[in-house]
């Protein structure tokens, strides 16, 4: 295969960037989308070229450190993979591919197509945990009766692999998909309930602090999920949200 | 913290968005009964059934109280519309060269801000039309006594006769019309929108929430269109006949 590729490249956060034009032959209709990057990377570095840095670790849909928009898509034209599980046979003998970088005024470009998406961990951070005492008392999580449903609900959300595919996808560059997620996940089980109501005020206070949108309900955020995390997360979030607002 | 988070969030935004919007879907539903009463063939007793109705819309207690609830609902809906799509659009500075939004959402879905902001131009027209001539002396000199004995003012002169004129009338039609559709699409997004945001959302309920909005989308902007279609092609003039 023989592709055009148009390519964000930008020095570093301060600098304005542009997309580049590159040409890529050979390109095996098998390979993985980020093994074609690769590719196009050693003939940069063989030319003498500056590579196109992107994020990328495990290589298995795990991770979520692979974030690219291709073709205005995040994670590009295949459904309920990351970008590292897209193969080139999504793609046709001559085409041309735009690759840009995740866009959000809260995932600032570091260098090229890598964006700084610790906005995300601070979200987690504000409250996406549960305070348990671990000086070796700890209560066996498997002696507290959980209901097959719940434990598969909070199972489903905690699959989010805090990509930013929900915040790339969105026209407001909003967070809620990643935020509800979070909080289902704690809300569905009974550990979760003791800091309910701290936990769902203050990863939404934190996710509008990092200057995320808001949420629209388009569904777009939805259907790039590589992981297929639902809609009824935000719904979740928005119930959980009211109750401890009121109370 | 709870108090003010729930002025302040972006949640506690889209809740008031959701309620308000969810509120004026109900006063949508009581216009249109009212307005329902303008097919009637033109005769001295619709005239003066429907002036009676809008006498008893407009100095009815209750009813008053509900209608200044309905206008601060439509200016907090738009004014709480626009902060949220400044703070929206200041959420991503730089655009994608490539963005491909249609494969994933409806174009109703992307554009309430600008559907909101027809429709609120429309509601200026239609009340200083309407609204502002029943509340402000216009139609002073057209008060009359009606079969009941009621003193009312001839807002159904006023109406009919608008859609009918010879010069304008067509105008204010295909105006009119417009409007309806794009109330009709801000519904389409808007109804079950504002469902999910209240935090109703659950697969047995969820295809009857979808179904309800899109009927209520299609057939109550519908229903409000084809009232001045009818007036304007139809309907006798009115000021021919009475």
């Amino acid at each position: 295969m023989k592709l055009n590729l148009k390519i964000w490249r930008q020095k570093n956060a301060s600098t304005k960037g542009k997309i580049q034009d590159y040409k890529i032959a050979n390109v095996d209709p098998d390979m993985s989308f980020l093994e074609m990057m690769d590719v196009l990377n050693e003939e940069m570095v063989e030319k003498g070229e500056e590579p196109v840095e992107f994020d990328h670790d495990c290589r298995e849909g795990i991770c979520g450190s692979c974030n690219l928009q291709i073709n205005g898509k995040p994670h590009g034209p295949d459904t309920g993979v990351s970008t590292c599980q897209l193969h080139m046979r999504k793609f046709k003998d001559g085409d041309t591919i735009v690759i840009e970088p995740f866009r959000a005024k809260a995932f600032p470009v570091i260098k090229d197509l890598i964006v700084d998406r610790s906005a995300l961990d601070r979200i987690q951070q504000a409250g996406g945990y549960i305070s348990v005492n671990t000086s070796g008392t700890t209560q066996d999580a498997n002696a507290i009766p959980i209901p097959k449903e719940d434990a598969d609900a909070a199972f489903y959300s905690a699959t989010c692999i805090q990509c930013g595919a929900c915040v790339a996808a969105c026209k407001n560059a909003s967070a809620m998909l990643f935020t509800a997620a979070r909080v289902s996940q704690f809300a569905l089980l009974p550990q979760g309930q003791v800091e309910a109501t701290n936990r769902v005020l203050a990863m939404v206070e934190q996710m509008d602090k990092e200057g995320f949108g808001a949420c629209t309900n388009t569904g777009a955020c939805e259907i790039e999920c590589p992981k297929g995390i639902s809609l009824e997360n935000i719904a979740r979030l928005n119930r959980e949200y009211l109750k401890a607002s009121v109370t | 913290m709870a108090k003010s988070a729930l002025l302040k969030s972006s949640l506690a935004k889209k809740y008031w968005m959701a309620f308000t919007g969810l509120f004026l879907c109900t006063f949508l539903v009581g216009h249109l009964l009212g307005n329902l009463q303008l097919l009637l063939p033109v005769s001295e007793a619709a005239r003066d059934q429907f002036n009676e109705y809008a006498l008893f819309m407009t100095t009815n207690p209750l009813v008053m109280i509900l209608s200044y609830v309905t206008y601060i609902s439509i200016l907090f809906h738009a004014i709480d519309g626009v902060i949220l799509t400044y703070n929206n659009r200041k959420a991503r500075p730089q655009g994608y060269v490539s963005f491909k939004p249609s494969t994933n959402s409806t174009w109703a879905s992307r554009n309430m801000g600008l559907l909101g902001t027809v429709i609120f131009v429309f509601i200026v027209l239609h009340m200083n039309a309407f609204w502002a001539e029943m509340k402000f002396g216009g139609l002073d000199n057209t008060v009359y006594t009606t079969g009941g004995g009621e003193s009312v003012k001839d807002l159904y002169t006023l109406t009919l006769s608008t859609f009918q004129d010879s010069t304008y009338g067509l105008l204010f039609v295909i105006i009119y019309v417009l409007s309806m559709a794009a109330i009709a699409f801000h519904l389409l997004h808007g109804f079950s929108s504002g469902f999910q945001t209240l935090g109703v959302n659950h697969p047995r309920y969820n295809g009857f929430i979808r179904k309800l909005g899109y009927g209520f989308a299609i057939l109550v902007p519908l229903a409000f269109a084809i009232i001045p279609i009818y007036i304007h092609f139809v309907l006798e003039n009115v000021l021919e006949k009475i």
